[in-house]
């Protein structure tokens, strides 16, 4: 249980907790090695600049929060870690984001195999509409070629489990996904994700169009993904970062402002502006 | 905050009453629309009507004989002695013709609309801008002359092929505009979701972008192919025309072939009333043929909702 202090560790990691200070989450994560290693990450959508010179580091097999009031950056920050900026034009990414030593912004880095590592799920539901609920959660391994029907059909139940859809949608799963609840849609979104078994989960406000039930279910499959891959995610609900994650991070207009454990950043802010808003004072 | 703040005298209670006698004109205001609408459609029904009339009663007598679909035209002589003559081979040919143009342009078509909607930034996207924009503006006799020049020519024959390429130059700038434009109101967040998967670009285009655009893309083929099939002007000089079954299957590819937009345009002007109203029997054929296409894209497209991968 010695901290484990790593060479590649950028300065704005959190430092790791002194005996006695920290709850177990905040032990285990102090052990865990970077997975994911961001050096000044700055986004520019044409001349507006959307985050600025953003150094965190992921831990393996922890949960990081993004918080901070609504335009601060947290979606641009968090599209930057799997290159899905590549896509819009006149968006510019500049820094280094290592992921297991690689930087993913190097040449000849190829993104389609980065995105396979750092999986998404997105603030809004997206199923492929045309296809069925069954086809929704297997078509990233479909479309690459899997075609092994035992294969897809336990990785189908599974995901579908995880995501607490399984349940309601085990008898129709070939029905069309366009026909399910926005909410449905959003676990079968986050099902998809699952199914590629990405190492790197990238979550942006995930529940926030989940009744409570279903955000309850998330919340807790994120404790059990836990085990197996790092989860970023940003939220704009503050109990849920503190009941979700290893370690926060707070941005403000573009800046990140503070990191660190979630317990601490929650308890004994170091900036007044987190106070501010973890406070409920503005945002 | 709005619920503590006063409302502005005036506008909030203005906004908010709803007295019977502006309900009553709002009525009136939607019965109004209504019956300019029902006006308006059918002025554009009435004189589509009143085509589908006029051709279906010249021709129907013609297109009502088994002749009419088992034999070939040959010389006035037959009609005019009432020998067994028809339009067979006009029909066989137009499939013939038709298909293969479809056959060509679709691919090409449907692909130029991909990579003009989906690959924005490449370099040849400009190119191919320019070129489609060229093409949609040439006139179809022109089109016809491209075909000629590019295979008429080289072939040394008329033939079913260059007749097909004439048409596909047609259906081409059609399909390709309305793929490009059924794509791109195909939410970006469709596209994301496939990428965030690990899927390569192309993949998910094939695979989620397309399949949801399925049934505007298939509406442009049809619209394509419904101009195209209507065409006589590029089939000129390049399918020519034939007054007989060709004699082999292949000598409907690569020599002369009679197609129905071209012979009805032929009928029409030849001196033998015999033949005038085989020419409206062709104009019943070319209406049905049009007809049954769209009907039954239809039903194809809105039965299937799901697709397999
Ligand atoms: N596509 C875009 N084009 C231009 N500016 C953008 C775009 N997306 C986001 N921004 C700007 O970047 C900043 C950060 O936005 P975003 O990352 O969406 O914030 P958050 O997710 O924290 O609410 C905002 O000022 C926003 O206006
Ligand atoms: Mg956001």
């Amino acid at each position: 249980m010695d901290p484990v202090t790593s060479p590649q560790t950028a300065p704005s990691t959190p430092k790791p907790q002194q005996a006695g200070q920290g709850e177990a989450r905040a032990t285990v994560a102090a052990d865990a090695e970077p997975r994911l290693v961001t050096e000044g990450i700055t986004v520019h959508y044409g001349n507006v600049v959307g985050v600025r010179d953003v150094s965190l580091t992921f831990r393996d097999k922890t949960v990081t929060a993004l918080i901070g009031p609504s335009g601060c950056g947290k979606t641009t920050f968090l599209r930057s870690l799997n290159r899905m900026h590549d896509l819009t034009r006149g968006v510019k990414v500049s820094g280094r984001a290592v992921l297991d030593g690689t930087d993913i912004y190097a040449n000849g880095v190829d993104p389609v195999t980065i995105r396979r590592r750092i999986g998404m799920v997105f603030q809004k539901p997206t199923p492929f509409p045309t296809m069925s609920i069954y086809d929704n959660v297997v078509a990233g391994l479909k479309l690459v070629g899997i075609r092994d029907r035992a294969l897809l059909d336990e990785v189908a139940e599974r995901s579908l489990r995880q995501a607490a859809l399984w349940d309601e949608v085990k008898d129709r799963l070939k029905a069309p996904a366009a026909g399910i609840s926005g909410g449905q849609q959003q676990r079968l979104s986050i099902a998809r994700a699952l199914a590629v078994e990405a190492e790197v989960l990238l979550m942006d406000e995930p529940t926030s169009s989940l009744d409570p039930q279903s955000t309850m279910r998330i919340e807790e499959l994120i404790q059990e993904l836990k085990d197996t891959v790092t989860i970023i995610i940003v939220t704009h609900n503050m109990q849920q970062a503190a009941r979700v994650s290893d370690y926060t991070a707070f941005f403000y207009e573009g800046d990140l402002i503070e990191v660190s454990d979630t317990n601490r950043m929650f308890t004994n802010p170091k900036e007044q502006r987190t106070n501010d808003y973890i406070t409920g004072r503005f945002g | 905050m709005a619920v503590t703040a006063p409302a502005a005298p005036g506008t909030l209670g203005r906004l908010a009453t709803v007295t019977p006698e502006n309900l009553r004109r709002r009525y009136r205001r939607d019965r109004l629309m209504i019956g300019l609408l029902v006006v308006a459609t059918t002025v554009v029904l009435v004189p589509l009507l009143i085509i589908v009339w006029y051709v279906v009663s010249n021709g129907i007598s013609a297109v009502l004989t088994a002749d009419f679909y088992t034999q070939d035209l040959g010389s006035p002589a037959r009609a005019l002695q009432g020998r067994p003559t028809g339009l067979g081979h006009t029909i066989l040919g137009t499939m013939v013709v038709d298909g293969l143009a479809l056959l060509i342009a679709v691919p090409i078509g449907v692909g130029a609309g991909i990579m003009l909607s989906e690959y924005p930034d490449h370099p040849l996207n400009p190119v191919l801008r320019i070129l489609n924009d060229t093409l949609n503006g040439m006139p179809a006799i022109l089109k016809g002359l491209l075909a000629f020049s590019l295979i008429v020519k080289p072939m040394g024959t008329f033939s079913g092929f260059s007749g097909a390429v004439a048409l596909a130059f047609v259906m081409l700038p059609i399909l390709a505009r309305a793929t490009e434009g059924v794509l791109r109101i195909i939410p970006w967040s469709i596209r994301e979701a496939g990428l965030a998967l690990g899927l390569p670009r192309w993949r998910v285009v094939l695979n989620t972008v397309l399949p949801a655009a399925r049934v505007g893309v298939v509406t442009g083929i049809l619209i394509a192919f419904a101009r195209a099939a209507g065409e006589a002007a590029p089939l000129l000089f390049t399918s020519f025309g034939n007054n007989f079954f060709s004699s082999t299957p292949l000598r409907y590819l690569m020599g002369p072939v009679d197609t129905l937009p071209a012979r009805l345009y032929s009928l029409a002007i030849s001196p033998y009333k015999e033949w005038h109203a085989m020419g409206w029997g062709a104009g019943v054929i070319l209406l049905v043929l049009v007809i049954v296409t769209f009907v039954g894209t239809r039903i194809v497209t809105r039965a299937r909702h799901t697709t397999d991968l």
